[in-house]
């Protein structure tokens, strides 16, 4: 026991001392978090947009300051000519354009029908489609108003909430996905590389020659890193709170404790990896290369795994991030209790098992 | 009769058809410095991992300080230093740091330590660099130091793995003052070599050739029965005839 306590405060110098790896180490968490929530968002806002108004009438003029009043939207020009608006779609400077024919107030007003066209830039279809959603809204909107008392004989109002996100911010979703995809490359790039460290400088023959047992060899990388995770988890969770403005709806001590189980996953994944590998390079690569391009896919955070082929789903299953974002969303999302999780915090502590007895039993093997 | 330290009767290793070690035979006598010499590939590696209790022989008969290599590796682990040809202190620790760090793993008493540590640092004059990284100390340095570390725990054996390798000749010199010195307090020396300079320095020598150990004396009767001026020419006369090599 204090054999290992010794290895363990050892640890602990590297890490504090190798300035590098603690800048990767919460540099990365902090980069990604701003990235994703303020940089990369499925939010559309401030988009340029252009109008093409030939008709220049009161009720157009209306429509346009309301669409200029929202935060949707930029309005750089309200005269363009016809010939105009594929160039200007071409280049790319508007993603939108909207276009009043000719006698439309007129049109609106007499013979009580007025058509409107948008035009979108179809290359990106998701934000194409928002935006024309918000466009369709907001003429909605305005047709409400100027005909208040317009009473038809049926009418159903489709009253939506986004639960859990009301105000359909982007972050929310990103939040869990990225704590998933830093947690699984950090841990398993820095525990595998510190084994590998050992391999290269000779000290890891010194030590297997030392009468300290391998597995506390094992045990003693892990600490360390277990108890930087944690801290890293902990800036993750204090920025999403204060700077991205998640609400942690669920139990934060049931946020810790999943966490420190999908910690101990990844740190089992590196010390796996440390078995196969002889080079720092080589397990670095195969680390972050290896781990960033299936969580990054198959975490669901960035694309539906519901829409994949079915190969993919089944192999998005062997992925352990993706059980921890479910696991994630439905506690600091939902709210959700262990009771609500408990399927998936079992794939975990199964993989967790099984990646564990692999990398035990290689580094036995790699012994004899 | 002096007390034997190190028993080998026919051990052998065997990889599938190949025996990388074929029942050699040897004793280690304590306070001895034993030169253990062999081309690459000879099985020198495969047998100084056996004796350090790291792989299992896969016939014959072992003991290391009196344990078993079969059944008493712990044991054997916890009276055995090892330094390996590669540099193997934590570059980014300090001398004191490395010092008890290796003390500590082998299981000596804190208060031990820290009064064995200022006698070694006393002793290799090291004082003004207590604190600072090993990586900062020069090559020469670093290797005494290894050598130290490795015998910190007064273990009864110490295995070198061409300890001196990329060493300049002066330190090399003063590293065998260490190793007669380690010797003389009764530690006993297993050491491998590529410079046959240092062969000469050995009480004992032997050589091994395709896994076989192919001549075992000192370096006078060797030299005497090969006809040969130096221990090189004794070397070459024996690995000329060998079938392996790394390549």
């Amino acid at each position: 026991m204090k054999q290992l306590f010794v290895f363990i405060r050892k640890e602990f110098y590297h890490v504090f001392r190798d300035k590098r790896t603690l800048l990767i180490m919460f540099g990365l968490p902090i980069a990604q978090i701003l990235l994703f929530g303020y940089a990369i968002t499925s939010e559309v806002k401030n988009s340029h947009i252009s109008i093409s108004d030939n008709s220049r009438d009161a009720n157009t003029e209306q429509l346009i300051n309301k669409i200029k009043s929202s935060s949707y939207f930029i309005v750089d020009e309200t005269s363009l000519s016809e010939q105009e608006i594929e160039n200007t779609l071409k280049r790319g400077n508007v993603r939108c354009v909207l276009v009043f024919p000719p006698n439309f107030g007129n049109n609106l007003l007499h013979s009580g029908k007025a058509q409107i066209q948008i035009i979108a830039d179809g290359s990106d279809p998701n934000t194409a489609k928002t935006l024309i959603n918000y466009l369709t809204a907001i003429i909605a909107d305005y047709q409400q108003e100027i005909s208040p008392a317009a009473v038809l004989p049926y009418v159903i109002v489709p009253e939506t909430r986004m639960l859990y996100n009301e105000e359909g911010n982007g972050s929310l979703n990103f939040i869990p996905g990225v704590m998933a995809l830093i947690l699984m490359i950090v841990c398993t790039a820095l525990t595998a590389v510190a084994v590998v460290k050992e391999k290269e400088l000779g000290t890891m023959e010194v030590l297997l020659v030392s009468p300290f047992k391998p597995i506390f060899v094992l045990i003693s990388k892990a600490v360390p890193y277990l108890v930087l995770s944690l801290a890293n988890f902990t800036l993750i969770v204090l920025l999403a709170v204060f700077v991205l403005n998640v609400e942690i709806k669920g139990s934060i001590l049931l946020l810790f404790l999943v966490s420190t189980l999908f910690i101990i996953t990844c740190l089992s994944f590196g010390l796996l990896i440390s078995n196969v590998t002889s080079s720092q390079q080589t397990a670095l690569l195969l680390s972050i290369m290896g781990m960033m391009i299936p969580t990054l896919i198959f975490t669901g955070f960035m694309f539906p795994i519901e829409n994949m082929p079915w190969v993919f789903q089944v192999i998005s299953n062997i992925v352990p991030s993706r059980w921890y974002f479910l696991i994630i969303k439905s506690v600091m999302l939902k709210g959700l209790g262990f009771a609500y999780i408990w399927k998936e915090v079992l794939v975990l502590i199964v993989m967790t098992l099984a990646l564990l007895g692999v990398a035990l039993k290689n580094f036995k093997i790699r012994l004899e | 009769m002096e007390e034997k330290v190190i028993i080998c009767n026919d051990l052998t290793k065997q990889f599938g058809d190949f025996y990388a070690v074929n029942k050699i035979s040897f004793d280690v006598y304590k306070g001895e410095v034993f030169g253990f010499l062999g081309a690459n590939g000879a099985g020198k590696t495969t047998a100084m991992r056996i004796l350090c209790g790291l792989s299992y022989p896969t016939s014959g008969k072992a003991s290391v300080a009196g344990f078993d290599v079969y059944k008493q590796q712990e044991s054997i682990k916890k009276n055995i230093g090892y330094m390996s040809q590669k540099f193997s202190l934590y570059e980014n620790l300090t001398v004191s740091e490395n010092i008890e760090f290796f003390g500590g793993i082998y299981g000596v008493e804190r208060s031990e330590i820290s009064m064995r540590r200022t006698d070694l640092i006393e002793r290799l004059g090291l004082e003004k660099e207590v604190n600072k990284m090993v990586g900062e100390l020069p090559l020469g340095w670093k290797q005494k130091l290894a050598f130290s570390v490795a015998i910190f725990h007064q273990p009864r054996i110490v295995f070198l793995d061409e300890p001196t390798g990329g060493v300049d000749p002066v330190t090399r010199r003063q590293f065998w003052d260490m190793i007669y010195e380690a010797a003389a307090g009764g530690i006993t020396v297993f050491v491998t070599t590529h410079y046959m300079d240092e062969a000469e320095y050995c009480n004992r020598i032997s050589i091994m050739v395709d896994g076989r150990i192919e001549a075992l004396d000192t370096p006078e009767n060797l030299k005497k029965n090969y006809s040969a001026s130096s221990m090189d020419e004794v070397f070459y006369q024996l690995a000329r005839g060998a079938k392996r090599s790394d390549n």
